[in-house]
């Protein structure tokens, strides 16, 4: 890898078209492996501009019965964190331009050894980590991930307020992630107006690029999102769309990697047909 | 026996190497404040919550504001008088403390070793030590202004107090409880809809204390202005852990004016029952200085710790990060959280508070386990011997007591937490026993 990053690349890409981007999230190994490595490769051509994987773990506080069930299947399917990362290397085989962030629970990278885990993780291809329960007040993984040249995401939210937001955003990169609501994942929405006040404020803070997630189902509000964001994130509706195309046993239908293919397709339209925003800040 | 490799640089920081979970720890802080941390046992946890390498805030950043509040919260009521004499009122005329510290003859007899004294948190109101930190908790979500509170319960008991503490001052309360332990633990269910709370369902992950946890955090994510979280142990993002125990410490602090007006000493061993940690704690943290005073914490080890079905976290578990704070905790080679097991549902969680792990790296305290089976039998032994039905995680103490009393000589005081009584476990012990113990 030459010169900036994946991450940077792409909003510099998405910047150039004047549009917002989508990040779509899955989790690593729903409903099973292979069938997962089918809808990550798949992702970038159904338009998901960048990719968030969730590495499934066994008490996902902060996330709703949608992602919860996802993990919950996947670690039943049998995945692992070092399946994760080796669905990560697989896929950038074939894809070296779509960033993948990985986003997650602390506790499976503990468990993996924090400096065995970030040179991993960069080796395997990722460009970012999401960790849930790792605020900036226990900084044990952002140093050594940053070395390794992965981009840490911080999350900011509704409560972060102005003298917070400088202490997280200090050892942000990559891009922003604003949590929409005071929330679990997967529940209530917050509204386009809500958001534009909350991205107008991030930007005063940072020049890196915001995305928003928590509550994003459908292209229209995918589309609203996006054009006063720089992306918007969508997972739970995704991860719901795996669980709609399972048969009794649980085991993926025929079709159900389309299903939720096409579910990404629409949500690109409705980020691609959003306004064309003016260059802000 | 120590867990870490230190390293002392002559101007430089004081580093620590962990091997158990290669984490190397720089001790922060002035020359002064470091020396102090090392030649005394109580002065934890750091500026951000930390024992050694354990403790912490790994909350999610919706949290963190608010976790920062509760802190703040905190330290203030701890320099307000007025905290502390309402603490005192409620402490005296509504728990009935103090809890006596009771010898008990015919065990002491039975045993033929160490004079045996129990400390009958038993009596307390509401049945165990929890409630000494609900009006603790409730006295500070009260301060801030907080008009709900909601809680996370295992056997109910911690469900039970809570409920208790909200009907006595009038604030909403929410209990979350894994539906397997709802559908056992039917009359303490019943109990906290009486008394006014509402009692919600974890389905999610084993639907066991653990989730519970989870669906309590979730509440307080999606309700951060409004919510205090109660919680019941000394786990949990800081100032959880520290804040509990202070709460708890009430037990400690007057064991030590019992035993002074009893036998004119301190007693020569603690005993206590192990779960997250807060009766422990609650006794042992008074006495971390007294370095003649020997300490026994007792974990569940449920089927055997050799079966995997147990709930022995400092026995066989590694540290790890869950439920806000860096502990010791039951997990597979991947990080995912194992469930616990034990007969005790108070003891069934796969962590245990952050003080403790530090207090077991640094050999402070001892961390032994027992059995359901031993806890079984020395549940029915006190009860016979003494009048006294121990809950069955007190029993759990008690059982270890039988293993060592003998070889202790006639004038070692051990005093034993009695942490609640056994009313609640009367159907569980009668399936396990048959008709007659």
């Amino acid at each position: 890898m030459t010169g900036k990053r994946r991450i940077a690349r792409r909003f510099d890409a998405l910047q150039r078209e004047g549009r917002g981007g989508l990040v779509a999230f899955v989790t690593a190994g729903d409903p099973d492996p292979a069938t997962s490595a089918v809808i990550l490769q798949g992702l970038p051509a159904a338009g998901a501009d960048l990719i968030e994987l969730g590495m499934p773990f066994s008490d996902p506080m902060a996330d709703g019965p949608a992602i919860q069930q996802s993990s919950q299947r996947a670690l039943k399917a049998g995945m692992t964190l070092r399946k994760t990362l080796d669905m990560v290397a697989a896929f950038r085989r074939r894809d070296d331009e779509t960033p993948i962030v990985l986003m997650g629970y602390f506790n499976p990278i503990h468990a993996h050894g924090v400096e065995a885990f970030v040179s991993d993780a960069a080796a395997a291809g990722v460009d970012g980590l999401i960790i849930v329960d790792l605020p900036p007040e226990e900084p044990e993984l952002v140093t050594p991930a940053q070395a390794a040249g992965l981009d840490f995401i911080f999350l900011t939210t509704p409560t972060t307020d102005d003298a917070r937001l400088k202490t997280v955003l200090a050892q942000a990169s990559g891009f922003v992630y604003y949590v929409s609501i005071t929330g679990i994942t997967g529940t209530r929405s917050a509204s386009a107006g809500d958001v534009r006040i909350a991205v107008e404020r991030l930007r005063r803070h940072t020049d890196l690029p915001v995305a928003v997630g928590f509550g994003i189902k459908t292209s229209v509000q995918a589309g609203e999102i996006a054009n006063v964001a720089d992306a918007a994130v969508v997972g739970s509706a995704l991860v719901a769309r795996v669980a709609a195309n399972l048969d009794e046993q649980g085991r993926a239908r025929p079709g159900a990697t389309d299903a939720v293919l096409e579910l990404v397709r629409d949500l690109a339209a409705g980020v691609a047909g959003a306004r064309k925003r003016e260059t802000v800040g | 026996m120590s867990r870490y490799e230190q390293r002392v640089l002559a101007n430089g920081p004081i580093m620590l190497y962990y091997p158990a979970c290669g984490v190397t720890l720089r001790i922060a802080g002035t020359l002064e404040t470091r020396m102090k941390s090392l030649n005394t046992y109580r002065a934890g946890p750091d500026e951000k919550g930390h024992f050694g390498i354990y403790g912490g805030r790994y909350v999610a950043e919706t949290l963190m504001p608010l976790i920062l509040e509760v802190e703040r919260a905190y330290d203030a009521a701890k320099e307000d008088p007025n905290f502390a004499a309402e603490k005192a009122h409620y402490f005296r005329q509504y728990i009935g403390r103090p809890s006596p510290l009771y010898f008990a003859e015919r065990l002491t007899r039975e045993l033929g070793g160490a004079k045996i004294y129990l400390k009958r948190e038993d009596l307390n109101h509401t049945g165990a030590h929890k409630i000494n930190s609900c009006i603790g908790q409730a006295l500070l979500a009260r301060r801030m202004g907080k008009r709900r509170i909601i809680a996370e319960t295992g056997a109910g008991q911690h469900g039970v107090a809570t409920a208790t503490v909200c009907a006595l001052f009038g604030i909403p309360c929410v209990v979350y409880m894994g539906a397997v332990d709802i559908a056992r633990q039917a009359p303490n269910v019943y109990r906290m809809k009486m008394l006014g709370a509402e009692v919600r369902p974890a389905t999610s992950g084993s639907a066991t204390l653990k989730d519970a946890m989870n669906e309590a955090l979730r509440d307080w994510v999606s309700n951060v202005e409004s919510t205090y979280y109660l919680i019941g142990t000394t786990a949990g993002p800081h100032p959880y852990p520290v804040m509990v125990r202070d709460f708890q410490s009430v037990i400690g602090e007057e064991v030590r004016e019992q035993m002074q007006e009893a036998e004119g000493r301190l007693p020569d061993s603690l005993i206590a029952c192990i779960g997250g940690g807060s009766n422990a704690m609650g006794l042992f943290h008074p006495f971390l200085d007294d370095r003649n005073v020997r300490i026994i914490a007792v974990e569940a080890a449920g089927e055997g710790v050799e079966t995997g079905k147990h709930a022995a976290s400092l026995t066989a578990g590694k540290p790890g990060v869950l439920h806000g704070n860096r502990t010791y905790l039951l997990q597979d080679g991947d990080g995912q959280i194992e469930e616990a097991h034990s007969v005790s549902a108070g003891l069934d969680y796969p962590g245990i508070g952050p003080e403790h792990a530090w207090l077991h790296d640094i050999g402070r305290v001892e961390y032994v386990s027992v059995t359901d089976r031993e806890a079984l039998e020395a549940f029915h032994l006190c009860t016979r011997l003494e009048g006294i039905i121990p809950a069955l995680e007190s029993a759990h103490a008690v059982a270890q007591l039988v293993k060592i009393a003998g070889d202790l000589g006639r004038d070692h005081l051990a005093v034993l937490n009695m942490s609640g009584r056994g009313d609640k476990d009367l159907d569980m012990v009668a399936n396990l026993t048959g008709d007659g113990p």
